[in-house]
């Protein structure tokens, strides 16, 4: 019996340092989830005494989770609202951590990657004013390209995603007509086609109707091996989607003193149009300062290291210039 | 309970006197039932108390509303309520005649009693598949065939509105199909029970009267088990309005009014399984105010089917 009870206070004690060691618990955006993940396993291996739990379950629970203070830190593909920044009592800092860009992924049969889409095509077809692939809109920049009489399917996402907003915002921008027919948010109506959940949803659905269009992560279009399409960018040029285009993109955004840059339609001539950096939520002061440390050390190590194992994962490589200030800002957490 | 139960019988042997205690069973089961009753008083309150602001802010305009746009704080649920009711309403049309075929198949001598139970099994084994994995037989099996035969359907006889193009695969007809096959088990499981329930002696007399066998199950059983097979009919109804995951798999999740079959919907249930996780404000409480229709028409339609049901059973209670 006593050995007993003096084997239990061994194993209680032993758990007891287990949790001395730092847990992080986070929640967040979906969209990062994967380099999160990896960062965090990676991280781990590297300092054992710290782990980073990160569930990723959607912008909008990401932010709300943070707020309530169930999370040590949150994620969003959306920066924080000055309402929602009031609501934790502005003890927020919003960091950008990596960065994507959302691609058109059709299915046409007998077209391979590389469709050309001019500004009015892609919103003529968002819109459904173009309701057939062979549209002398479409044909007009595809010389090379066969085009089959073939009806437009457009499939969008049916529930709210940081996706959905980002490239709402960027198609508000571009055109008057669609900002106020649709207008951008995450969850928004769409005058044609159909609706999937999440990106694998969209993505299904895409591969399984002929004539489909859709918008997807960049990184989940190319696991899945979708085709992407050219977009024609505010310069007049068609770009691809691809890891350089996208950074690109970011080095020609000026990021403001707060973190908190929306692009919606970048200006340089290879810059790839449809980008978005995605935040780390921190608090600017913790009470626990273990937590603290840990917080500062995983951001900076997703900042350094993290940072070149996401071209592998299909997100952007920050500039440098872009984590200079993020670390900046970074080094006041307390 | 049990206050007559002799506690000095020969064989057994008088360990301790017989003393009156309360039923725990009884109360058990009292407990078990308002517990359940409670639960269910809880969860509609909390769902009308979470759905209030958007009530109090949209009220009957929520009803009669076609635009759902969360990002301009517009909610409209008509065109929801009507995907609804649409692909239920197709659905039963589909799977009634041929759960209740499958029913008097069943009830009848047509085939040896051990094959009739086999085939019994199966089709009430229909019920028993989970809801995802109908919703993926839909993606690989009807979407294709609706994608295949919709175009030429529509090309051909798109001038009927309900019929019009473009066709998409994930429609209000491929999610109609799969309810159908969903729907079935219910219909044929309650209308068999009511064709067995109605009396030997009425076919007898029916026979006797010079009646051929399709005569008496077309004059004497159907009109006999008919109340039952309406409550079949009513419960299946409430059963596919309810239904979520393989709808939303299938339907297309459009919030645009159309009259195609051909053309995406939505479900209340689908734009509920959609947009929860992400919505936030008045969102939330747009979508508690949709799921309080929702809970209210099949509650509604439930409690519809078991009084007719209910009204059955009493009505041929006599002939028995």
């Amino acid at each position: 019996m006593t050995r007993n009870i003096l084997l239990a206070t061994l194993l209680a004690a032993s758990v007891f340092q287990a949790n001395a060691a730092t847990a992080l618990n986070a929640s967040g955006a979906t969209f990062p989830a994967p380099l999160y993940l990896r960062w965090a396993a990676d991280f781990h291996k590297a300092n054992a005494d710290t782990t980073v739990n990160y569930q990723g379950v959607g912008s909008g629970a990401g932010v709300k989770q943070f707020s309530d203070g169930i999370t040590d830190f949150g994620a969003s593909d959306v920066a924080m609202s000055d309402a929602e920044i009031t609501k934790v009592s502005g003890n927020v800092l919003m960091l950008p951590a990596t960065a994507g860009t959302i691609v058109l992924a059709y299915n046409i049969p007998g077209v391979q990657a590389g469709l050309k889409l001019s500004r009015d095509a892609y919103i003529g077809i968002l819109l459904g004013t173009i309701k057939s692939w062979n549209d002398p809109i479409i044909a007009k920049d595809n010389s090379g390209i066969t085009l089959p009489n073939l009806p437009v399917t457009v499939v969008a996402r049916s529930d709210g995603s940081g996706t959905t907003a980002v490239f709402t915002a960027h198609l508000d921008a571009v055109s008057a007509d669609f900002a106020s027919k649709v207008g951008s948010g995450k969850s928004v109506t769409w005058p044609v086609g159909v609706a999937g959940k999440g990106n694998d949803g969209v993505t299904a659905l895409i591969k399984q109707t002929p004539g489909a269009i859709g918008y997807v992560e960049f990184g989940y279009a190319e696991n899945n091996k979708l085709t992407m399409a050219a977009l024609q960018n505010k310069a007049g040029n068609f770009i691809s989607p691809s890891i350089e285009s996208g950074a690109a993109t970011l080095a020609s955004v000026n990021l403001p003193e707060n973190l908190r840059a929306f692009i919606t339609d970048p200006e340089g001539a290879n810059d790839y149009p449809i980008a978005t950096f995605t935040w780390l939520l921190v608090k600017k002061t913790y009470t626990d300062a273990a937590k603290a440390a840990a917080v500062k050390a995983f951001v900076n190590y997703g900042l350094t290291t993290g940072q070149a194992v996401a071209p592998e994962l299909g997100y952007i490589t920050l500039p440098a210039n872009v984590v200079a200030k993020v670390q900046a800002a970074l080094a006041t957490v307390k | 309970m049990g206050g007559n139960i002799s506690t000095t019988g020969p064989s057994r042997p008088v360990t301790q006197e017989y003393r009156p205690r309360p039923d725990f069973f009884r109360i058990a089961c009292l407990l078990a039932s308002i517990l359940t009753i409670t639960l269910l008083a809880f969860i509609v309150g909390e769902i009308l108390f979470k759905a209030w602001p958007a009530i109090s802010k949209f009220g009957l305009g929520f009803i009669t509303g076609i635009q759902w746009s969360p990002n301009r704080e517009v909610f409209g649920v008509l065109p929801v309520l009507i995907g609804t009711a649409a692909s239920s309403f197709l659905a039963l049309l589909l799977a009634l005649p041929l759960g209740l075929a499958i029913a008097l198949f069943l009830s009848e001598d047509f085939l040896p009693p051990a094959i009739r139970q086999v085939i019994r099994f199966v089709v009430e084994l229909l019920a028993a598949i989970p809801s995802v994995v109908y919703g993926l037989w839909g993606i690989f099996v009807v979407i294709p065939l609706v994608q295949k035969y919709g175009a030429v359907i529509a090309a051909k006889f798109g001038f009927i509105p309900f019929l019009a193009g473009p066709a998409y695969g994930n429609s209000l007809l491929t999610a109609s199909l799969v309810l159908a096959l969903m729907v079935l088990p219910t219909i044929t499981a309650i209308s068999r029970s009511s064709l067995v329930a109605v009396p030997y002696a009425l076919r007898e007399g029916s026979y006797a009267l010079g009646a051929t066998r399709w005569e008496t199950i077309l004059s004497v059983i159907i009109p006999t088990a008919a109340p039952g097979i309406v409550a079949s009919g009513i419960l299946a109804f409430g059963r596919a309005m309810g239904e979520t995951m393989a709808v939303a798999m299938l339907i297309g999740n459009s919030q645009r009014l159309s009259w195609s079959l051909l053309s995406p919907s939505n479900t209340l249930s689908a734009l509920l399984a959609n947009q929860f996780a992400e919505a936030d404000g008045i969102q939330v409480s747009a979508l508690m105010y949709a799921a309080a229709l929702l809970v209210m028409l099949t509650l509604g339609v439930n409690i519809a089917g078991e009084a007719v049901l209910r009204r059955t059973q009493k009505a041929t209670a006599g002939l028995r």
